[in-house]
């Protein structure tokens, strides 16, 4: 009885998801399985066929994964690093790499634009220095290093998280019992750590794949991601079916890419660990 | 030794990378030059622009009653609902957390459109500030629930049966002992809560109408009509902004965490 009464503070919630979370996806779907007469079709989704869709989509993948690489590259000695250092200190490098994490997210963007642009402060200093400039404004390059500034913190701390984790007691064990630095690190940090490693590459992966605000303003229209082609479906076209449509085919991908993540980690982090 | 010297300038490296570009922003908000990005001298006008200017001025403040007010209630109604939810059977909680999962995992852009074709075309509501507050109520609420829900599993259910055994109402028995054990949290889930909002950019983009902004919309609408310089200046307050939360945050769980060591001696 006293279940019963805890169990409809939940109700307003209840509401809140019919309403606000399911609805939405069956109206998303509902305009995607229609055209502008409200006749069913499949043409919206079908449309991701259509050799500008599948480019976009294309690159989208390859600078998801190129951005997610490097991220995990970068990240995974960052984090032992992190891990290694003293109590004390420990505190204060984490709240160092957290900090930029705290900008806004558009002045991220921005600040990229003035280090990059032509005539930015990268050229400007390499052009003091006699040195020939770069030229990677307005290319998928300026978009990868700014899906890496931002997303990289994603990466770190579940990745430090993991590996914060790991007892000390089964590092020394692995050593007492013979072990060299390459196994301790092959069989025992690496396995423990792969959880975090793979939601980090999640928490990367999928905004980076969807994104759209990033090559937008540092790709100068050049670089068009599936994120930019919705985008425009909805805001310049005004062809609310084909950008949900697409958006349905982005999220079959994020949820595909999702569940093939998690079910390697089933089998990495579970049994296959031992 | 070695390893030692390749650790630190690893570390400095990333560091470069981390903060290069804020420090850009912040030198050039004292640069008396609009357009190149060579120094002009120093100037403090763009402060001055900053504060004179309405669009800018309105943007932080929609920023800030968006955060706050969204963060406060999805606090509110994820607290109960972790409440509610925890009572439940097995399988009805298995359903209710699969729905909370949907919006966290969902692409921000899919979250914001789908939002707005609920809004525009099912609802008929007029896009502006109470469709962003929905909207940022609905992708706040997994990060409540997801804090508050561990917490309570760690509860001792017996000692509130007790309590309520013993003559306590409900009400009474919960603000006695549920909530100090599940008070943390639902501090973590607000705080979490209000970072996510503060930082939106997609889903807010798709939900507002014309004449609302957050600053995230406003600064990208700027960057798409040309930089204004008057940006500048305000990554150098954001950056202090958050530089002082994040301080005061750290230090006040630091000294927690001491007063926790000194209890256990």
């Amino acid at each position: 009885m006293r279940k019963l009464g805890r169990q409809l503070l939940a109700g307003p919630y209840l509401v809140w998801i019919i309403g606000f979370i399911l609805l939405p996806v069956v109206v998303i779907l509902y305009f995607a399985l229609t055209n502008s007469e409200g006749d069913f079709t499949l043409s919206n989704i079908l449309a991701i066929g259509d050799p500008i869709h599948l480019k976009a989509l294309f690159l989208s993948l390859r600078l998801a994964v190129v951005c997610t690489v490097i991220c995990l590259i970068l990240a995974y000695p960052l984090a032992m690093i992190l891990n290694k250092t003293g109590r004390k200190r420990q505190n204060l490098i984490v709240f160092i790499f957290i900090l930029p994490m705290w900008m806004n997210f558009m002045l991220r963007i921005l600040a990229w634009r003035m280090l990059l642009n032509n005539n930015g402060v990268i050229n400007t200093l390499l052009e003091t220095l006699g040195l020939p400039t770069l030229n990677i404004i307005n290319t998928s390059t300026a978009v990868v290093f700014c899906m890496v500034y931002d997303f990289l913190p994603f990466m770190v701390l579940p990745i430090y998280n993991s590996m914060a984790r790991i007892s000390q007691d089964v590092v020394e064990a692995a050593r007492d019992l013979g072990a060299g630095s390459v196994t301790v690190f092959f069989k025992i940090i690496l396995p423990l750590t792969l959880s975090g490693v793979i939601s980090g590459i999640i928490m990367v992966f999928v905004p980076a794949l969807t994104s759209f605000a990033i090559s937008d303003l540092l790709g100068g229209g050049k670089v068009m991601l599936i994120g930019n082609v919705i985008e425009q479906a909805f805001n310049q076209q005004f062809n609310w079916n084909l950008g949900s449509g697409l958006s349905i085919v982005l999220m079959i991908f994020v949820v595909v890419s999702m569940a093939l993540m998690s079910a390697h980690d089933k089998e990495g982090g579970g049994a296959g660990v031992w | 030794m070695v390893k030692k010297t390749a650790e630190r300038i690893y570390l400095g490296l990333i560091f470069l990378f981390l903060y290069l570009p804020i420090v850009v922003l912040i030198v050039l908000s004292f640069n008396d030059s609009k357009t190149r990005v060579q120094w002009g001298g120093f100037t403090l006008k763009w402060y001055q622009n900053l504060f004179d200017n309405s669009m800018i001025t309105n943007a932080f403040g929609t920023t800030i009653f968006i955060t706050l007010a969204s963060a406060l209630l999805a606090t509110v109604l994820g607290t109960l609902a972790a409440i509610g939810i925890h009572a439940m059977r097995a399988k009805n909680q298995a359903i209710m957390l699969g729905a909370t999962n949907i919006p966290l995992l969902n692409a921000d852009i899919v979250t914001g459109l789908s939002m707005m074709l609920l809004f525009v075309r099912f609802m008929d509501l007029e896009l502006g500030m109470a469709t962003v507050l929905i909207a940022h109520i609905t992708f706040n609420l997994p990060y409540v629930i997801l804090n508050v829900l561990p917490k309570l599993k760690q509860c001792n259910q017996n000692t509130y049966e007790a309590a309520l055994d013993l003559g306590a109402t409900p009400l009474y028995a919960f603000f006695k002992i549920i909530w100090p054990q599940i008070r943390a949290g639902v501090f973590s889930g607000f705080l979490m809560a209000m970072t996510m909002s503060m930082d939106d950019f997609s889903i807010t983009y798709f939900t507002k109408g014309a004449g609302v902004n957050t600053l995230s919309t406003m600064i990208y609408t700027q960057m798409k009509r040309g930089v204004i310089p008057e940006m500048y200046a305000l990554s150098t307050i954001l950056f202090l902004i958050a530089l002082l939360l994040l301080l005061a945050m750290n230090f006040g769980s630091s000294r927690k965490e001491k007063m926790k060591m000194r209890e256990r001696i």
